[in-house]
């Protein structure tokens, strides 16, 4: 489905990634993990098109994205929820989602993906129902969040790309967050996603890769990352 | 005054108030989406006037009127897309001085097409198919064609407002507002959306200019005078906020005319002449606001931008091959008056090359490491300038006592002047300095009685031994290289380290004790103290001084000389100086078009080498190096 072979990126001269290579297979629910700073959000920002300077070849659902605009990314997709939210402050709950709002698309085989509405989206997330007039900027970090990735699924992605779900939110909306990405994983999407946090990717995650510096260090099944100390205590824990 | 008369002249107001309205609301949604400044808007706004005409007169009757009016709010509309196209798409991610000036080279080509389409003259259109007559009001007669655009403002603004709230294209505007990274990563692709923007504000501007036609003659000058009216009420309503533009629209429009309806008043000691103020009412109204409230009246503060433009490059002492050029030059210069005995206009050149210089050199003091995009330099110019003349004329000062006197002048003023203009930043800043300069010479402009109005000050000639070309080009070239050395040394002290910190991010340097805004303010003096300098000896080379030599246009030549020799380093004022000055005197003396020519000049800058003369010459050296 995503296929990243040696990507590097920069900011202005600093280089950032380094040669990185990961694969997110149809159906599957992959974690990008390491410390502040490993390269986690540039990762996937440079699958996205938004780092100006990068090198390497990023190849989705078949083809080579990574000459293309954001928008052209996007159109093809691959959806994006960054770690910041970018929640459209003076617009609503509403105007959000249908600003994200794409036609339904297949995957390359002909089955079709996943067709997201603001009322499905209001099923999967009903803390959003009780609040579609309400201004972006009036909402509490974890509606935030979740109204985040309900504005990613109204372009009905093939792929989303998860930047930090878990970070700065209630524990009970964590939860329902894990929940939320086992849901979109029956549904057939598939999911990149970063974090730092191993018990909630342990909830949702299927393989991990591990970054620190901008390289990859280890990559494994979630379940042999949950066994290897040795690979948490040099690369994960603070 | 009777209350009658108050109101009358009120009901006027709100008619001028939808042309102000018309023009400035596609102003504040193109900045808002694009964050460009588009000073061409003015020009779109005139070239309305222009089309209208045409449609009114080839045309004729009331489908030559009024669908000329729509024909010509389309016709502008796509020219507003092509421009968009052609141009700004090319400089969305270049430094926002580069769009201000690539956007005010626009009004010289299009200021010269039209000169060239539509010839000199004012031109008179017809008066409204249907609405020729007036309606009676409060025992006066008011044009039903006021009226009618009176209430055009307010319908037009409701409209605005049903499209960005109920459509999509309003909902995509009103985020693309907010972040425009984050829209294209939703698969929303910018480029139409921008483009179509651009062509709407232009649309509307057009559609004002239209308007305009039945009530007053189309003319050249208006492109200026209604970019500074946008301006004002774009930034006195809050940058994107349509409401808020048309309610400055009409506080403006209101002030001015209650200014024209009380005309002159009597206060016992002394008597106003209220219709005097008219021209500076709406830039006291600007910098009133601006003062309350920086952000404009519904404006908000602008949230973190997202900068997609490059850093600057930190700027670096005098190589040594730098430094013997430089004592070359200098030589060069010092032997100038015997070099150039054969042609002595070479000496007059030269002067002017030299005030060129330090006026450049000021300006890029606190536009490049002060970032500080000044668009009234011009004002200290003309405080140095006219404070040199008017002691010479009133008091009888002495050449060196004036020449001292300059630079107080205009250090005074930017004191003042600058300690409200570093409150802002960016194109906030870039207005209010424009308007404090506005009135400087709205100010030397209308007080006749000191500054001889128009007509200027006269006969200051420079006395014995500087009466002569020769020593008084020394004089100029002593204080030149002074003024260079001198500021150049500043920028590598402590105080230039502080300013640059501050230019780079005011939180981190605050957050190492420096306090921002008084370095900046301090640099803004100094620049404008210096800037005095050149007016001081540019009034005693030209024997007088005029209001016009202290216009806009002069903040904007040094703004192009400086972006001409290259912003990002401490070389390219003097060059951009020098080669602007020489092509001023030379190239554009021999040209109608000398316009169009210096617009070209800029686009072709601003597309081509966006580091300026020196930039480019700079990085062909890098490149030799390397290979």
């Amino acid at each position: 489905m995503l296929t990243v072979e040696r990507l590097s990126a920069w900011y202005d001269a600093a280089q950032i990634l380094y040669d990185l290579s990961l694969e997110v297979r149809r159906g599957e629910v992959v974690a990008l993990m390491g410390r502040n700073g490993a390269g986690k959000s540039t990762t996937l920002k440079a699958i996205m098109g938004l780092v100006a300077r990068r090198r390497g070849a990023v190849c989705f659902n078949g083809e080579d994205i990574s000459r293309r605009q954001p928008y052209e990314i996007a159109r093809r997709g691959l959806g994006y929820t960054p770690e910041d939210r970018r929640i459209f402050a003076d617009l609503t709950v509403m105007e959000n989602l249908d600003v994200g709002r794409q036609a339904p698309r297949r995957f390359a085989d002909g089955a079709p993906a996943p067709v997201w509405t603001p009322e499905r989206l209001f099923t999967l997330f009903p803390n959003l129902a009780e609040m579609p007039h309400r201004l972006g900027a009036r909402m509490s970090g974890g509606e935030q969040q979740m109204l985040a990735v309900a504005r990613t699924l109204m372009g009905n992605p093939l792929l989303v790309l998860l930047d930090e779900p878990s970070e700065g939110i209630a524990p009970l909306i964590v939860e329902q967050m894990a929940n939320t990405i086992v849901a979109l994983k029956t549904e057939g999407l598939s999911i990149l996603l970063s974090e730092q946090n191993i018990r909630f990717a342990r909830l949702v995650s299927d393989r991990v890769y591990v970054l620190e510096k901008g390289q990859i260090r280890w990559h494994g099944t979630m379940a042999e990352l949950a066994d290897n100390h040795e690979v948490q205590r040099a690369y994960l824990t603070v | 005054m009777t209350l009658n008369a108050l109101l009358f002249q009120a009901l006027n107001g709100l008619s001028s108030a939808s042309g102000l309205f018309f023009v400035a609301v596609g102003l504040s949604l193109i900045f808002g989406v694009s964050r460009i400044i588009n000073i061409a808007h003015g020009s779109l706004y005139m070239l309305g006037t222009y089309i209208a005409y045409s449609f009114a007169t080839h045309v004729g009757g009331g489908l030559g009127f009024w669908g000329g009016i729509v024909a010509t709010a389309v016709l502008v509309g796509l020219i507003g897309g092509l421009i968009e196209i052609l141009l700004l798409r090319r400089i969305y991610r270049a430094p926002e001085l580069f769009q201000l000036l690539a956007t005010f080279a626009l009004v010289l080509v299009i200021n010269d097409a039209t000169l060239a389409i539509w010839g000199p003259e004012d031109l008179f259109g017809p008066r409204a198919p249907g609405l020729r007559g007036a309606v009676e009001l409060l025992g006066r007669h008011l044009p039903s064609y006021d009226l009618f655009l009176g209430a055009l403002g307010p319908v037009v603004l409701v409209i605005l407002h049903m499209i960005l709230a109920r459509t999509r294209f309003g909902r995509l505007v009103r985020a693309a507002t907010q972040d425009r990274e984050m829209l294209g990563a939703l698969g929303v692709n910018q480029t139409l959306l921008f483009t179509s923007v651009f062509a709407l504000g232009a649309a509307l501007a057009g559609f004002g200019g239209a308007l305009q036609v039945a009530r007053e003659p189309a003319n050249l000058a208006t492109d200026l005078t209604a970019l500074g009216d946008a301006f004002v009420v774009v930034v006195v309503g809050g940058m994107g906020s349509i409401t808020g533009a048309y309610l400055a629209a009409v506080i403006i429009a209101e002030v001015k005319a209650i200014c024209i309806g009380l005309g002159t008043v009597d206060f016992g000691l002394f008597s106003l002449n209220f219709s005097k103020l008219t021209l500076v009412a709406e830039f006291l109204v600007m910098a009133v606001v601006l003062i309350a409230r920086p952000y404009g009246l519904l404006g908000r503060a602008q949230a973190t931008v997202r900068t997609i433009a490059e850093p600057e490059e930190p700027i670096r002492p005098a190589s040594s091959s730098l430094t013997a050029s430089a004592a070359v030059v200098f030589a060069l210069l010092l032997a100038l008056p015997w070099l150039a005995r054969s042609s002595p206009y070479l000496l007059v050149l030269g002067i002017d090359v030299l005030i060129a210089v330090i006026f450049a050199v000021s300006l890029h003091f606190i536009a490049g490491p002060g970032g500080m995009h000044s668009f009234g330099h011009a004002a200290y110019f003309g405080l140095g300038a006219y404070g040199a003349a008017l002691l010479v004329k009133w008091c009888g000062a002495t050449m060196g006592l004036a020449l001292i006197a300059a630079p107080l002048v205009a250090l005074f003023g930017a004191l003042m002047f600058g300690w409200f203009s570093v409150r802002l930043s960016g194109v906030y800043l870039a207005m209010l300095t424009l308007a404090f300069a506005q009135i400087v010479w709205a100010t030397v402009f209308q007080w006749e009685a000191l500054t001889g109005g128009s007509n200027g000050v006269i006969g200051i000639w420079p006395p014995p031994p500087f009466d002569q070309a020769n020593t008084y080009f020394w004089l100029t070239l002593v204080l030149a290289v002074g003024a260079v050395l001198s500021l150049r040394r500043l920028l590598f002290a402590p105080f230039g380290y502080a300013m640059r910190a501050g230019r780079d991010s005011a939180l981190r340097a605050e957050a190492i004790g420096i306090d921002v805004k008084r370095v900046h303010w301090l640099a803004f003096a100094i620049a404008g103290a210096v800037g005095g300098v050149a007016g001081g000896l540019f009034a005693f080379a030209k024997g007088s001084i005029s209001p016009e030599t202290i216009h806009v246009g002069r903040s904007i030549d040094g703004l192009v000389m400086v972006l001409l020799g290259g912003i990002q380093t401490l070389t390219g004022p003097v060059v951009g100086a020098t080669v602007f000055a020489v092509l001023q005197d030379t190239v554009m003396r021999q040209t109608e078009y000398w316009r169009a020519l210096l617009g070209g000049i800029i686009l072709l800058l601003v597309l081509a080498f966006p580091g300026g003369i020196v930039g480019a010459v700079m990085r062909l050296v890098g490149k030799a190096r390397a290979s």
